[in-house]
Formats: structure tokens, sequence, C-alpha cells
């Protein structure tokens, strides 16, 4: 039976979906002049779910008899997704005017994509999951391939499509199996049969399933979608991708593993220790070599994935606390990038994505290559600004689990990321000038730059808050 | 007698073949839609067989929900296809590489 405190629970979700239908009726209808309406009603949507949260967390955290799950843990997920997903929303017209293709179809697939992450965070079921899963991945991949007349985009659509589907496919086959060697899809459940000790055909569906979560995040062994779909997509969509998903995905993970996986940790801890070195190594290592600043983008993204798994590793509360704030600093730090990216145009408006034609922007945009500079430092983990923190927590997390070589050689790759962050640091300050830049930026491109990189800076006034909402949505999975 | 093991083990030959599909394949996009296709069938193979196996109806329930997201998935899948081939006037799998990778 369907109850009011089981809808209530799910407001965020029911706002999300009202909301995004009705503005692609409005899109349907009005044509392509609505599209600066809809982008701006499509924020206000995302910001009255925000407001919905507090609502679903007083009627959670079950809700639909434990296929949902309104706790702590979703609501500060969701918070982060959907301030992530308005900041892709907000990034997007300026670069589509370019190329003529402001169209309103984009805010409205972000809210699908957005109440699919929803539900992926709050799943308390592997039918929740799956079906948040794909409600995400579907809308993904018509974003990725926006831009229909760019053969790029349409490319990174392609590639995104068939190895997401291979996901979603791997993902699947081990429910089934969970699902046929203990019985439950519920989480409860599968954490009740494992308890018992783990069968082999449990650790098969571990594997696949945990298999399919990697793919989603983009980790290593699973990553070799990322750096060409990040390259072919139009930048907003990049941007969105770089932050709302991997959020949802990597919360995702976490809660499979803690809430349905818990009992088997000793076997899934060692896949993700490996998961998490290869991510941090391969990330910081292939990065080296690149030329297109959103190729480096990508390969950024997998290794700070490999540093947000450390926390899960160590499998403690306090672990999962350090992943979900490093996740929260770094959509900070990927959002505020982002908008440093999409400020990179030529004289002409047109978007340049070379890291070449960075250099010496100091001279030209002294305020844009002071942003640029802030979120660099703080994506390496120079220690003033807050994404040293953010890798500070994880390798706290990490010793205290004794996992003391995992955060030792975890540092020491750090040590190798840092190398081309630095060097873009360096083509803007100290290279010879190359063609200057479009004068000045959007007026929202540069509020949202300039928000993330003034929290960037002075974060640590906010750690008691952080610190508080991540230990209680890490305590809600315990 | 055909078992739960029988079932199984025709899930998993499905399966391999579909991701192998996709991997070894190197002429067409659309079979590569097909494999993907095959994949989710295999999984529901696996459900069905243990819904009956264990008496319990949620592998069911969950096989249909697989069905509607495939027919989905199909449908965005072709619908990509479309605009590539559109801006590239071939579908083949090896002149997916305007992106080194």
């Amino acid at each position: 039976m369907i109850d009011m405190a089981s809808l209530l629970a799910v407001l965020p979700e029911l706002i999300l979906t009202v909301g995004g239908l009705i503005l692609l009726l409005t899109a349907a209808f009005g044509g392509e002049g609505t599209a600066r309406v809809v982008n701006w009603l499509s924020v206000i949507a995302l910001a009255l779910a925000g407001v919905a949260l507090c609502c679903s967390l007083e009627h959670g955290p079950d809700a639909f008899g434990g296929l949902v799950r309104a706790d702590a843990f979703s609501v500060f997920a969701k918070a982060l997704i959907y301030g992530a997903a308005a900041a892709a929303i907000l990034l997007a017209p300026r670069f589509f005017a370019v190329g003529h293709a402001v169209r309103p179809e984009y805010p409205v697939l972000i809210l699908f994509a957005a109440v699919g992450m929803g539900m992926m965070v709050s799943a308390g079921d592997m039918l929740t999951l799956y079906v948040g899963l794909e409600m995400n991945s579907l809308a993904s991949y018509v974003l990725a391939s926006f831009m229909r007349q760019d053969e790029r985009s349409s490319e990174a659509g392609l590639k995104y499509f068939v190895l997401g589907s291979l996901a979603s496919g791997i993902l699947l086959y081990g429910t089934a199996l969970l699902y046929g060697f203990t019985g439950s899809t519920a989480f409860d459940g599968i954490s009740l049969a494992l308890a018992d000790g783990v069968s082999k055909g449990e650790l098969f569906g571990l594997v696949f399933v945990l298999a399919g979560l990697a793919f989603k995040i983009s980790a290593v062994p699973f990553h070799m979608w990322t750096p060409d779909v990040y390259e072919g997509a139009p930048t907003p969509v990049t941007t969105f991708f770089a932050s709302a998903p991997k959020v949802a995905a990597v919360a995702l993970t976490v809660r499979v593993a803690i809430e349905a996986l818990g009992p088997a940790g000793l076997d899934w801890q060692q896949i993700v220790i490996f998961v998490a070195l290869a991510s941090i190594i391969f990330g910081a290592v292939a990065a080296i070599g690149q030329t297109n600043i959103k190729r480096l983008m990508a390969y950024s993204s997998i290794n700070n994935v490999g540093f947000a798994l450390i926390g899960l590793a160590a499998g403690t509360p306090a672990g999962v606390a350090a992943t979900m704030s490093y996740m929260a600093i770094y959509v900070l730090m990927t959002i505020g990038s982002f908008a440093c990216i999409l400020q990179m145009r030529d004289a002409q408006g047109n978007p340049v994505e070379t890291i070449a034609s960075l250099a010496g922007l100091s001279q030209s945009r002294k305020g844009l290559s002071a942003a640029f500079a802030i979120f660099m430092f703080s994506m390496a983990g120079i220690p003033p600004l807050f994404g040293f923190w953010a890798k500070f927590l994880v390798f706290d997390a990490a010793v205290a689990a004794n996992l003391a070589a995992l955060a030792a050689i975890g540092i020491a790759a750090s040590v190798i990321g840092a190398y081309y962050y630095l060097k873009i640091i360096k083509t803007i300050y100290f290279d010879e000038p190359a063609a200057a830049y479009e004068a000045r930026g959007g007026a929202v491109e540069n509020v949202i730059l300039t928000a993330c990189a003034v929290v960037i800076v002075l974060g640590y006034l906010l750690n008691p808050v952080l610190d508080k909402a991540s230990a209680a949505a890490a305590a809600s999975l315990f | 007698m055909i078992g739960l093991q029988h079932y199984m083990v025709v899930s998993a030959i499905l399966f391999v073949m579909g991701v192998l599909g996709i991997f070894i394949n190197r002429k067409n996009v659309i079979i590569i839609l097909m494999a993907i296709e095959l994949i989710l069938l295999s999984v529901n193979i696996n459900f069905v067989a243990f819904s009956a196996f264990l008496g319990d109806l949620v592998g069911q329930v969950f096989s249909m929900f697989v069905l509607t997201v495939a027919a989905g998935e199909a449908a965005i899948g072709l619908a990509i296809l479309v605009i590539y081939f559109r801006g590239r006037g071939t579908i083949a799998v090896d002149d997916v590489n305007r992106m080194k990778g």
C-alpha cells in the first residue's frame, strides 16, 4: 500500500519528475524560443527539490517497504547532485549560443538525469538501484550527443552508450547471481544472507556488481570510455558528467558496499584497494602527456575517484564520511575548473580546448588566471586550499584502518599528479603569450567561478558543518 | 531432467557471447546493439530461473523491469546511431575513431 509518508519521503524526486515533464511539454509546444525560461525554471525546480530534502528526511528512513531510503546519506549526496546539476544548467547557454544550439531540451534532460541520480543514492533494493541508474544513463547518453551536427559529440554519445550499456549488463548479471544465491534483491536481505558466510556464487555476483559500478564511476580498469566521452561531449555536458553523476555513482557504490555487501567486507576490500590504487596511479601518469584540457580533466577525474575510494577501502564510518567529504570538495573544484575552461574562447568567441592556448593568459586575463591557479593548486592538494583537506581526510581514515601502505602509495602518486596541475599554472604564468582570449567572461560564469574560488580558499571555515553532515551521512549507513 | 544449473549455463554462455560480440565485432554498430540485447536477455533467463527455483516472484518482476528498460535503451541507441550516421555516412566500428582511444 502506498502511504503518504512514502510519497513525502520521495518528494524531491516527485518535484523533479513533474517539473521535468511540464517543462518538456513547454519546450515541445513553445519551441526553441522557450530555452531561456526553461533554463531558469529548471534551476528553480532543482532548488525546490533541494528544499524538499528536509521534508524527505523527516519521513525517512524507509519508504515503499524498504525500496527507497531517505536517510542523511542520501540527503547529503542529493544536495551535492542538485547543486552540481544547477551549475551545469547555468553554465550552458553561453556555450551553446556559439553553435546556435540553445535548446530547451538540455535542462530538461539534466532534470531527468537528476531524478535518476536521486533514486540511485537512495536505493534500498537492487531494483531501485537499476532503474535509477538507467534513468540517469539514458539521459546522459542523449546529453553526450547533444551537439548533433558535431561529429565528435555524436561519436562520444555512441561510445558512451555502448560501454554504458555493457556496464549495466554486467551489473545486472551480478544482481541476478546475488538474487539467486541470497534469495533477495533487497540490500537488507542480501546482507542478512551474506552474514552466514560467502559462497562461490555470491562472490561471483559481488565481483560483477562491483565491476559494473566501477564502470559508472570510471575507475581503472573500467575507465576507457572516460577520456573520449569527456573530450567529445559539449563542455557544459562534460561539466555535468564530471560532477553530479560522479557523486551519485560513488555514493551508490558506498551504499551497496556497506549496506548490501557489508558482511563480505574482507572480499570487496581487496577489490576496492586495487581499483583505488590503479585509478590514482593511472590517472596521474596518463594525464601527463595530454594536450586537450577536457581530456586532462577526464584523467584528473579518474585520479580523484581513486582517492575517494581510499575512504571506502577503509570501510569504517570515518572512511565513509571522508569519501563523502571528498566528493563534496571535488564537486566544488570540478565546477570551478570547468567554469574556467568554459571561458577559454578565442577573440571571436569560439571555444578552444588546447592547453597550449592558455600560454601567457596571466597577462590578458588576471582574474581568470588566478582562479585557474586556485583550482589547479587545490586539485593538486597544496595545503592552504580546500583540496588538501579532502585528501587529508581519506588518508587519515586509511591510516586509522591499518592501511598505512595504501595511504603512502596514494600520497606518492598524488605528487606525480601534482606535476600536470602545476604544468597548467606554469603555462598560464610563465610561457610566452599565445593568441589572446575573449576580453571578458559571461556574468553567470564569473559568479559561479568566484563562488567556487572563495569556498576553495576559505573552505576551512565550513569544516564544522561539513564534518557534521558527512559524519551523520556515514552514521546512517552503519 | 532440466535443473537450475542448465539454465545458469545457458545464461552464462549467452552473456559471454554478448560481451564477445561487443569486443570482437569489427564490422557494424548494429551488431553491438544486438549483443547488448543478448546480455540483457541472458540476465533475464537467470532471473526467471532463480525465481522459479526459489519460489519467489521478485525475480520475475525484475525481469519485466529489465525488458522495459532494454526497450528504452534500444530506442536511444538507435537514435544516437542515426545522428552518428547522418554526420559520418558510415556505421562501421573501425571508423569510430575521431578521437584517439
